[in-house]
């Protein structure tokens, strides 16, 4: 008789059980579902829960659960109809008040739930839903940041009084041409300004009046490369407001490799309504309006003063604004309604540097107007008219949306007031979604049905339950009670599987489920190592406790050494895979962790609770 | 039940000539049928639009492929796909034009045929993101046999690494000729079974060189030609056990979780049963006739220590 260390039976046991209660959660499938988030982004409290309930028990209908996630409201029913009902008794009761996704939602128990618990959750393959990439045109955002630098450098020389010929943007720098006699080191400090990420080179030029000092201005490549990111950055978090909008439940937004962003939209069926929402590029502009001139004298002599650049506004009047400009979207950091003395208005947050340039533009320009000057770049489909300036496919538009007095000087927070509640709202989030930094494009797009999702998932089961089955009847048949306990421990590695997905959330999709399939064909070897083993020390003579002693010993080199090959290629696959392929890695890493336990931890216990304590032991049934 | 009632004696070594034939034509053919023929790449890789549509009632592959061509995509492949209702159609667009536009008239088109067609998948990639996943590819499955190589000339010695490899090496070329042969389309799922596969059979390979490396030490006297063969025969049940069980999974997977895992399964199945000649036949002749010999496995100093000590 001989036995293993206690401790590993608790240490199995332990596992188990943990493994139990984590994957438990899936075990009880989704329900029809409605999730609510205020429209003016305000968390929903216990209070405004109440309120909805209320909204319901109107139009008796009942959800089976209600309670709060992340401040949005998660309201669950036991059949699609009440779903609908509901979604129809809140619209109605609180019209535009909430941003409503109708959704499947796990019907985890509550106590489950409120320990923190959750299912794994499901891929788009699996789900059903659109996924895009886009790719963002980084060099867009550079090209902008070089236009500002050279508006910058001009400010600036400008206000040193320092003379100089022409500023211009060439490729990637700005070339500076300095008036001949101009102080160059002064010139060169000016532009400089303490910034490290500022690089200027000097030279020498023969220009009409002599011989001109030229200053080559550009970023330092660490500063362009921070640029670059700031851009997609940006526009990732201006797509997740889009997307906001248009309330989906679980949406997800990700930066994929250098320039490229991934936006997965779980249950939206149709792509186009949502390319429609998130493809419209936008962007937006403060500018002065030109009071000097005449709009409407520019526009019939078609001569539009130096300085200034015709727009129309919302309702098609001409208007006239200056080329220079205050701010642009990329210094946009937040855009909400509000009411000040029972009036509606916009209140903007812009970012440190945009504050600055509100401050010196509006300080000689109180009473003045400012606009806000909205550009929306589409593709246009086929016959679609172009309002605004054409160019091959893509069409260009620029409207003034709003042209306010300014009361007093701004900075970094101002308000924009004078506006209707509906103008106020719609400004607000045409500034909030409008703010991208770089123009993008979508190059990848996929759509699943909700119906393909499903049949995904049965047929995936269905492999999953059988390929389980055969297997097990082949190892019960091939290795008698051996095969028996095999069988035990690869219930048990699915278990700690699913387990470990769900602690993860990792989400699970079709190719997944290929690697949980395969992870089981896998996790066999290593219990066929250790019991051939075992067969071959029995053959040699050696007693059963010695020969699974030995087995166990001899097979676990073996073992290491295959699942590390594996590992490395899952590794490579996690890397170098994408979506789908990440998925199926992912699977394929976590089924080694668990098959190894299970394999060689786990049916140890297994089989010395069977044998171990028998003093007598003729033959194995192996 | 047993597949060998005592340890098998099968002379692997002495019948090595055969087996390089075998793999030597294996290997030509693959390589004729990759130039000849080429790999049909699925969308993942070139670019372009697939939309897949369920009909009411059997599509008409001849209808839709009408309606398609006077919608002006005359090159669009069309083929039924998992069941009569179903189909999938291929498009590759132009350079210049809009993929999605692209997906919207081939949906509109293929509901001529009859309204009550519904879209069940569409894909769209633009022919960038598919440059850049060939390169990841290639890269991915380079990295692969490096992490392998480096892995295994540090478990075992220099000259066991490269014949792993090499018998590695010789799967994936065998799956890349099926697919040639068979022009199935070759997308990313595909590649990731590749991927898998290479795993699978340096896998294999390893158990049998772990064994290997334990007879040389336990038989001093032995030949290398002998302690090669006593190595493959007493890991052979193993070997064909666990092709087994893992084919079984991967036949299942095949036969039941729907066509877009068809090519999935099938490069996994030709992988196992390519990946378990490749270990038997060939990992070790490769072994054999670099020259591993005693010496080279007799000092410990490649043992970790730590791992072997763990149960």
């Amino acid at each position: 008789m001989y036995q293993i260390p206690r401790w590993r039976y608790w240490l199995v046991a332990v596992t188990l059980l943990l493994g139990l209660l984590l994957a438990l959660p899936n075990v009880f499938g989704t329900e029809p579902a409605i999730q609510l988030a205020r429209d003016d982004r305000a968390v929903i409290d216990t209070a405004g829960m109440e309120k909805v309930r209320g909204m319901l028990e109107a139009r008796s209908v009942v959800p089976t659960a209600s309670y709060l996630e992340e401040g949005r409201l998660v309201l669950r029913f036991g059949h699609v109809d009440d779903q609908i009902k509901a979604r129809d008794a809140i619209e109605d009761a609180a019209p535009g008040e909430y941003v409503i996704a109708l959704t499947d939602v796990p019907r985890t128990p509550t106590l489950l739930r409120q320990m923190g618990f959750k299912p794994m959750s499901l891929g788009l393959d699996l789900r059903g839903g659109v996924h895009f990439m886009y790719q963002v045109d980084v060099q867009g955002a550079v090209d902008l940041a070089f236009e500002r630098m050279a508006q910058d450098v001009r400010a600036q020389l400008r206000k040193a009084r320092i003379p100089y010929t022409e500023v211009i943007k060439e490729g990637t720098s700005v070339n500076v041409a300095l008036r001949p006699g101009a102080d160059v080191a002064a010139a060169r400090e000016t532009i400089q300004g303490g910034d490290p990420g500022i690089v200027i080179n000097e030279s020498e030029r023969d220009g009409a009046e002599g011989q001109v000092t030229v200053l080559n201005v550009t970023f330092s490549p660490e500063r362009l490369k921070q640029r670059q990111d700031f851009a997609i950055e940006q526009n990732i978090t201006t797509l997740r407001n889009r997307v906001n909008e248009l309330g989906v439940s679980e949406p997800i937004v990700a930066r994929q490799g250098t320039d490229r962003i991934i936006v997965q939209l779980p249950g939206v069926s149709d792509p186009n309504q949502a390319v429609r929402v998130l493809g419209a590029t936008a962007t937006v502009e403060f500018r002065l309006v030109d009071e000097n001139n005449n709009p409407y004298e520019a526009e019939t002599t078609r001569r539009v003063p130096i300085g200034s650049k015709l727009y129309r506004d919302q309702a098609g009047r001409p208007i006239l604004l200056k080329r220079d400009l205050i701010a642009t979207g990329e210094q946009l950091s937040d855009a909400t309604t509000g009411f000040s003395e029972g009036a509606p208005e916009v209140n903007v947050t812009l970012d440190a540097r945009g504050g600055q340039e509100m401050l010196e533009a509006t300080r000689d320009n109180v009473g003045r107007r400012m606009a806000v000057v909205y550009i929306e770049t589409k593709s246009l489909a086929e016959g679609e008219q172009c309002k605004g300036t054409r160019s091959g496919d893509t069409c260009v538009e620029e409207t003034v949306i709003s042209a306010a007095t300014i009361q007093s000087v701004l900075s970094s927070r101002f308000r924009i007031t004078g506006l209707q509640s509906a103008e106020a709202h719609d400004l607000a989030l045409l500034l909030r979604s409008g703010a991208l930094a770089a123009p993008q494009t979508i190059v990848e797009q996929r759509s699943i049905g909700p119906s393909l999702g499903q049949d995904n998932i049965d047929r995936g089961m269905m492999a999953l339950a059988i390929g389980a089955v055969l297997t097990f009847i082949f190892l019960a048949v091939y290795y008698r009670v051996f095969g028996l306990v095999a069988n035990l421990v690869l219930v048990m590695n699915v278990v700690l599987l699913v387990a470990l997905m769900s602690l993860l959330q990792a989400s699970l999709s079709l190719p997944g489920i290929a690697g949980v399939v395969l992870t089981i064909g896998m996790a066999a070897d290593a219990n066929v190592l250790i019991y051939e083993r075992i067969r071959e020390e029995l053959r040699n003579g050696n007693s059963p406790h010695a020969a699974i002693t030995v087995g166990f010993e001899k097979a676990f080199s073996a073992i290491a050494d295959s699942n590390v090959t594996t590992l490395i290629a899952g590794i490579v696959l996690f890397a170098f895979g994408t979506g789908p392929i990440k998925g199926f890695a992912v699977t394929l890493v976590l089924g080694i962790a668990t098959s190894l336990f299970t394999a060689v931890v786990a049916s140890r216990v297994v089989i010395d609770l069977i044998w171990g304590r028998r003093r007598r032991l003729a033959t194995l049934p192996v | 039940m047993e597949f060998f009632r005592r340890t098998p004696n099968i002379d692997f070594m002495g019948k090595r000539r055969i087996t390089y034939v075998i793999t030597a034509l294996l290997m030509i053919g693959s390589f004729v049928l990759l130039a000849t023929r080429g790999l049909n790449f699925g969308i993942d890789f070139t670019g372009g639009v697939v939309v897949e549509v369920s009909y009411p009632n059997t599509a008409d592959v001849d209808q839709a492929r009408d309606a398609l061509a006077q919608a002006g995509f005359e090159e669009a492949q069309v083929q039924s796909f998992g069941s009569s209702r179903d189909l999938a159609v291929r498009v590759t667009p132009e350079n210049d034009e809009d993929v999605n536009e692209v997906s919207r008239r081939v949906a509109a088109a293929l509901a001529q045929v009859d309204p009550g067609v519904q879209v069940r998948r569409t894909e769209v990639v633009g022919p960038q993101v598919g440059e850049d996943l060939t390169e990841q590819g290639g890269l991915a499955i380079l990295f692969t046999f490096i992490g392998i190589l480096i892995y295994v000339g540090f478990r075992f010695e220099k000259k066991m690494a490269a014949g792993t490899v090499l018998a590695a090496l010789h799967d994936p070329i065998v799956i890349l000729g099926f697919f040639a042969a068979t022009q199935l389309t070759f997308d990313l799922s595909v590649l990731a079974s590749v991927l898998a596969v290479i795993g699978y059979s340096i896998n294999d390979t390893v158990v049998v060189f772990d064994r290997v490396r334990e007879v040389f030490r336990e038989m001093r006297k032995a030949t290398p030609t002998q302690v090669l063969n006593a190595a493959i025969n007493q890991t052979l049940s193993r070997t064909l056990m666990t092709s087994f069980s893992v084919l079984f999974v991967v036949v299942s997977l095949y036969a039941f979780a729907g066509e877009s895992l068809k090519g999935f399964s099938i490069a996994i199945i030709i992988g196992v049963l390519i990946g378990t000649y490749s270990s038997i036949f060939v990992a070790g002749a490769l072994a054999h006739d670099l020259g591993v010999n005693a010496q080279d496995l007799m000092p410990v100093k490649h043992d970790d220590p730590e791992l072997d000590a763990l149960p």
